[in-house]
């Protein structure tokens, strides 16, 4: 692994020095988005200047104060997530919830939640799922829906196959992305099962308006060109104890978040009282995401 | 956090219907079994608290016309109650039931004498603002799950305070079956443009 690691830094810095000679007076975050450390070997003071050079650059950008946390896991705490598929009705509210908290791309569109419209004769059947119903009004009679982001599987496919270690596990169960680490490669977006990752294949356009500035350096922070992104169960909101977007925001109350370790928890009121499935068990991900019914 | 996860010896009385469970008391003591008892002791309930005694916090009731409320404005002494079940004519024709309305009427649930109040089965009066009571009469199982936070919309605090909403700020009281939503725009499929 050290050896790895040498050998990119090596990389990194001759290609460092070839764009420094080439964009000689380029911004702040350029330099330091070419020769900083993976986000899990930084020194504190590293991490300092960096999220100095983060929170100018894009307060710059968008013409407010932005914030980029670096919030740790709470000690104690593995999130799990809950959905119930019969209350579920597709209205799609958690979508643009979720892109308007977590910034994500308008144009090339991104949305790191997928709603499937399901035949209820057909059960879950993925390849009978249709992402692109529209109606005058959900539920339609027949189907059911099934909204899909990341598992955050407690052996998460994506992070085995990143050739980089751009993508861990945080303790709190958290699957996250280092937007500066990441190659672009997208053996991730091909490794998992779920179709949870996107690639941004182009430029993210972001309305100054419409963007949040209370961010974290591994969630919602704006993405370049290149890199992968998913959901991180909203980790700039639920590492300071608030539910996610999407939770809050389900008309329907469909959608339950917390602490599988805490007893007392909504999550392990479901695990121990609903009938609760994980897609896909036989790939062996273990899933943090539970649907119940 | 309060929920009542399995059932003991007391939910089971409440839950049976009083002959029911004085058979069940009456089987117990005739083969002389002490062992229910000890088993209760032996493991107790998660919570404590009495089900009837728990009081949550919730927003006011959604009334649809905020002057309505208190009933009392029009409900007083110059006006005694009819409890003859009939068709509203005067006032109130604008709520159709839609609630089991082939068994029931507005004074199962709307207090005769107290028309600012509720009561239930049993004839305790409750505020607007605990209307839950009177919907877990019926929807215990539903109740249940409320209260432990798995039924219905939170907000707030996964691990502090939370917001809970009544019943009747989704199930419209008279008419409870949630309603259909427009959804929001499908996904671009990849290859096109907005």
């Amino acid at each position: 692994m050290s050896e790895s690691i040498s050998r990119r830094k090596f990389l990194c810095i001759a290609a460092g020095c070839a764009a420094a000679a080439s964009v000689a007076g380029c911004s702040d975050i350029t330099h330091t988005s070419f020769f900083r450390h993976n986000f899990r070997d930084m020194t504190p003071d590293e991490l300092k200047k960096i999220i100095a050079d983060l929170e100018r650059e894009h307060s710059a950008t968008f013409g407010k104060q932005v914030l980029v946390g670096v919030d740790p896991p709470m000690d104690g705490v593995s999130f799990a997530y809950a959905l119930d598929i019969s209350r579920c009705i597709g209205c799609r509210r958690c979508v643009y919830g979720c892109v308007g908290e977590n910034n994500q791309s308008r144009d090339p569109q991104i949305q790191w939640i997928r709603v499937l419209e399901m035949n209820k004769e057909k059960g879950i059947d993925f390849q009978e799922a249709n992402p692109y119903y529209d109606a005058e009004e959900v539920p339609r009679p027949g189907h059911f829906y099934l909204p899909m982001a990341c598992q955050q599987c407690e052996n998460p496919a994506c992070v085995k196959s990143c050739p980089v270690g751009a993508t861990w596990r945080e303790k709190d169960g958290i699957v996250v992305v280092d937007y500066d680490w990441c190659l672009g490669c997208r053996c991730c977006l091909s490794a998992c099962p779920y179709g949870a990752r996107r690639f941004n294949w182009g430029k993210p356009t972001l309305p100054a308006e419409e963007m949040n500035p209370d961010t974290h350096y591994l969630g919602n922070r704006p993405r370049p060109k290149g890199v992968v992104e998913k959901c991180t169960f909203c980790i700039q909101r639920t590492r300071r104890g608030k539910y996610p977007k999407c939770v809050e925001v389900c008309p329907t109350g469909s959608r339950k978040f917390g602490n599988i370790l805490d007893p007392e928890s909504e999550i392990r009121y479901i695990l121990e009282h609903k009938r609760v499935v994980v897609l896909k068990n036989e790939l062996n991900t273990h899933p943090r995401f539970y649907y119940f019914f | 956090m309060a929920y009542g996860p399995g059932i003991t010896w007391g939910d089971v009385g409440k839950r049976l219907p009083v002959r029911a469970a004085a058979a069940l008391a009456g089987a117990i003591l005739c083969l002389g079994l002490s062992a229910g008892g000890a088993t209760a002791q032996e493991a107790p309930p998660r919570h404590t608290v009495p089900v009837d005694s728990m009081v949550f916090e919730t927003p006011p009731p959604p009334f649809r016309d905020p002057d309505i409320f208190p009933c009392s404005q029009c409900h007083n002494a110059d006006m005694p109650p009819n409890l003859q079940r009939r068709q509203l004519v005067d006032m109130h024709d604008d709520i159709v039931l839609k609630h089991d309305e082939e068994h029931r009427w507005c004074l199962d649930c709307h207090d005769a004498q107290n028309r600012d109040r509720l009561h239930l089965a049993n004839g305790t009066l409750i505020p607007f603002e605990q209307s839950y009571k009177l919907c877990g009469q019926c929807h215990g199982d539903k109740y249940r799950d409320w209260r432990a936070g798995v039924h219905g919309r939170r907000t707030g605090e996964w691990n502090g305070k939370k917001q809970y909403l009544l019943c009747v700020h989704c199930h419209y009281s008279h008419e409870p079956k949630f309603k259909g939503l427009k959804p929001l725009a499908p996904p671009i499929p990849p290859g096109r443009k907005p």
